[in-house]
């Protein structure tokens, strides 16, 4: 099967995606913000219709559009974060628009997008081209590397604010360019697992590192390497069960292994969620 | 059908109210808002919003999973409507207290599990199930008779069963502590609750699709909470206020051909961001 260049290309792009979201979903999970992770990565929808009705490359769209939804969710938090209802509405309404960039584009082309709908809401890692692939590869490992270069202060400023604070780390910030880099993961991830799936790499392996470690830099690592054999299992499963599409196998491989991390850990947990609250 | 919107209330009411699928859509949307902002008041106090939509999601793997197995739709949607429920129930409460972190992890992975299966019952089944938009935002102009006669059966079990649970739910959302203190069964309010949520989500879903469910259960309560805190105020304005989303956006749907979800959606930001911001201004 690694004879294959689509394959090979599927998993370059999938391995390094699956690192970032691990790494990026550890935090999401640790300052519960999963809904906020899943809210971008349903605006990464939105962005590549809003492109497709434009005309212009559905990329521009993606990125546009869960930037900005980042930059939005950090101003309405605040000092806190923004709670789960005001996300809720907000992205309930990005979805409204989404439908109209849908009629929109149906009207102007005359039909076709259903399969750009498919495509963006469940994507499929075997249908990037090289160039795709590599320039997704480009992009995971930049947001790899910026997560990896904040983790430490961001750490610091997910489990005690205050503190944080008055050592002179720049709490709000953080928070602001940690959204970006989830909306920057989400719309990458779009086009390999699609934007719905995106969440499955982004909750379930780092649910269950935080069930199964509760140091931090062991838990990043347990999570980047459930996600990253996520990937691997999940296209091996596809490509030999023709009948399963990779989006599908890739996050019930992760969230079966959250289910293991339940079963396993369900004894009685400290961890660093456990002295959290 | 041409519609023409005239300055005439009366002549536009008369023409919205002569086609039968607008009576049935209005008449859904009336149930819908009603039982929804009840149940909807309650998702907000306990902080469940993440759940609600994730619940509603569930209707997806439900739609596609019967139609691969040939069974009635409305099976699979509250079949796996109460095994999310269930899920999130018992997945997310492992120790005694409430984490949020951990919460939020197992009702992400059990939203991004059921997407998949869904995709996955899809492309088994092969053919067109319907197409995702109709699964994101229902149709309006589809709801027949006995879909109008079956939600208004549930959503009067629905509330029934809200109010007979409501005065000790109330207590174990406001203060889960001292609820536990006085004998009040949190584990198991909370529990009930999440099934009765998942239950009225898949009958509203059916009809109104997946994410207009969120638009008209939970923000109209957000809205009303952000205005008063007064229990009995908040609820009936709950209601009022998803009453006038419904038919405001079936009603501007109809005459300017643009998607109902657009509407609701929209209607609904508008609604919250007005509260939100007539609070700051109080302050």
């Amino acid at each position: 099967m690694f004879a294959l260049p689509f394959v090979r290309d599927a998993l370059l792009a999938g391995s390094l995606i699956a690192v970032a979201s691990g790494l990026l979903g550890y935090f999401v999970v640790l300052r519960a913000q999963v809904f906020a992770g899943d809210a971008l990565s349903h605006v990464a929808f939105t962005g590549a219709l809003a492109a497709a009705a434009a005309g212009i490359d559905l990329r521009i769209g993606l990125f546009a559009a869960t930037v900005a939804i980042a930059l939005l969710f950090a101003a309405l938090g605040g000092r806190a974060r923004a709670d789960d209802v005001t996300i809720g509405v907000v992205f309930a309404w990005i979805l409204g628009l989404g439908v109209l960039f849908l009629d929109l584009f149906n009207a102007s082309s005359g039909g076709g997008s259903g399969i750009v709908g498919a495509r963006a809401l469940f994507g499929s890692i075997f249908a990037l081209s090289g160039g795709e692939a590599r320039l997704a590869a480009l992009v995971a490992l930049a947001l790899i590397a910026a997560t990896l270069a904040v983790a430490r202060p961001l750490l610091f400023a997910t489990l005690d604010p205050a503190v944080a604070l008055a050592h002179g780390v720049p709490v709000t910030a953080l928070g602001a360019l940690f959204l970006v880099l989830v909306g920057v993961d989400a719309a990458e991830a779009t086009q390999a697992v699609g934007a719905l799936l995106l969440l499955g790499l982004l909750a379930a392996p780092a649910g269950a590192a935080h069930r199964l470690t509760a140091s931090p830099y062991r838990g990043m690592a347990l999570s980047a390497v459930l996600a990253l054999a996520s990937v691997w299992i999940g296209i091996a499963l596809s490509y030999r069960v023709s009948s399963l599409p990779p989006s599908s196998a890739i996050v019930l491989v992760a969230a079966a292994f959250y289910a293991l991390a339940l079963a396993a850990g369900s004894r009685a947990h400290a961890g660093v969620l456990g002295w959290r609250r | 059908m041409n519609p023409s919107f005239s300055a005439n209330p009366i002549t536009d009411l008369n023409e919205l109210l002569q086609y039968p699928f607008m009576v049935n859509a209005l008449a859904a949307a009336t149930i819908v808002a009603l039982v929804g902002a009840l149940i909807g008041w309650f998702v907000v106090l306990r902080r469940e919003s993440f759940v609600c939509h994730t619940l509603s999601v569930m209707s997806f793997p439900g739609a596609s999973g019967a139609a691969l197995a040939g069974l009635p739709l409305a099976s699979g949607y509250f079949a796996f409507a109460l095994a999310g429920a269930l899920a999130i129930a018992f997945g997310s409460r492992a120790g005694a207290r409430r984490s949020l972190s951990h919460e939020s992890a197992v009702v992400g992975s059990v939203g991004a599990a059921a997407l998949a299966l869904g995709f996955l019952f899809l492309s088994l089944y092969g053919g067109v199930l319907e197409s995702v938009e109709t699964l994101l935002f229902g149709s309006s102009v589809g709801i027949t008779v006995g879909q109008v006669r079956t939600l208004a059966v549930v959503g009067l079990l629905a509330a029934t069963a809200l109010a007979a649970i409501g005065r000790p739910l109330f207590y174990a959302s406001i203060d889960e502590q001292a609820a536990r203190a006085d004998g009040v069964p949190v584990r198991a309010l909370a529990i009930a609750f999440l099934v009765l949520l998942g239950l009225a989500v898949a009958a509203i879903a059916q009809i109104v699709g997946v994410l207009l469910t969120f638009a008209l259960l939970v923000a109209p309560a957000a809205t009303a909470q952000q205005l008063t805190s007064r229990i009995g105020l908040s609820l009936a304005l709950a209601v009022a206020l998803a009453l006038v989303e419904a038919w405001a956006a079936l009603t501007l749907s109809y005459f300017t051909n643009l998607s109902l979800g657009f509407y609701v959606t929209s209607i609904a930001l508008a609604l919250y961001a007005i509260a939100r911001a007539a609070r700051e201004l109080r302050r």
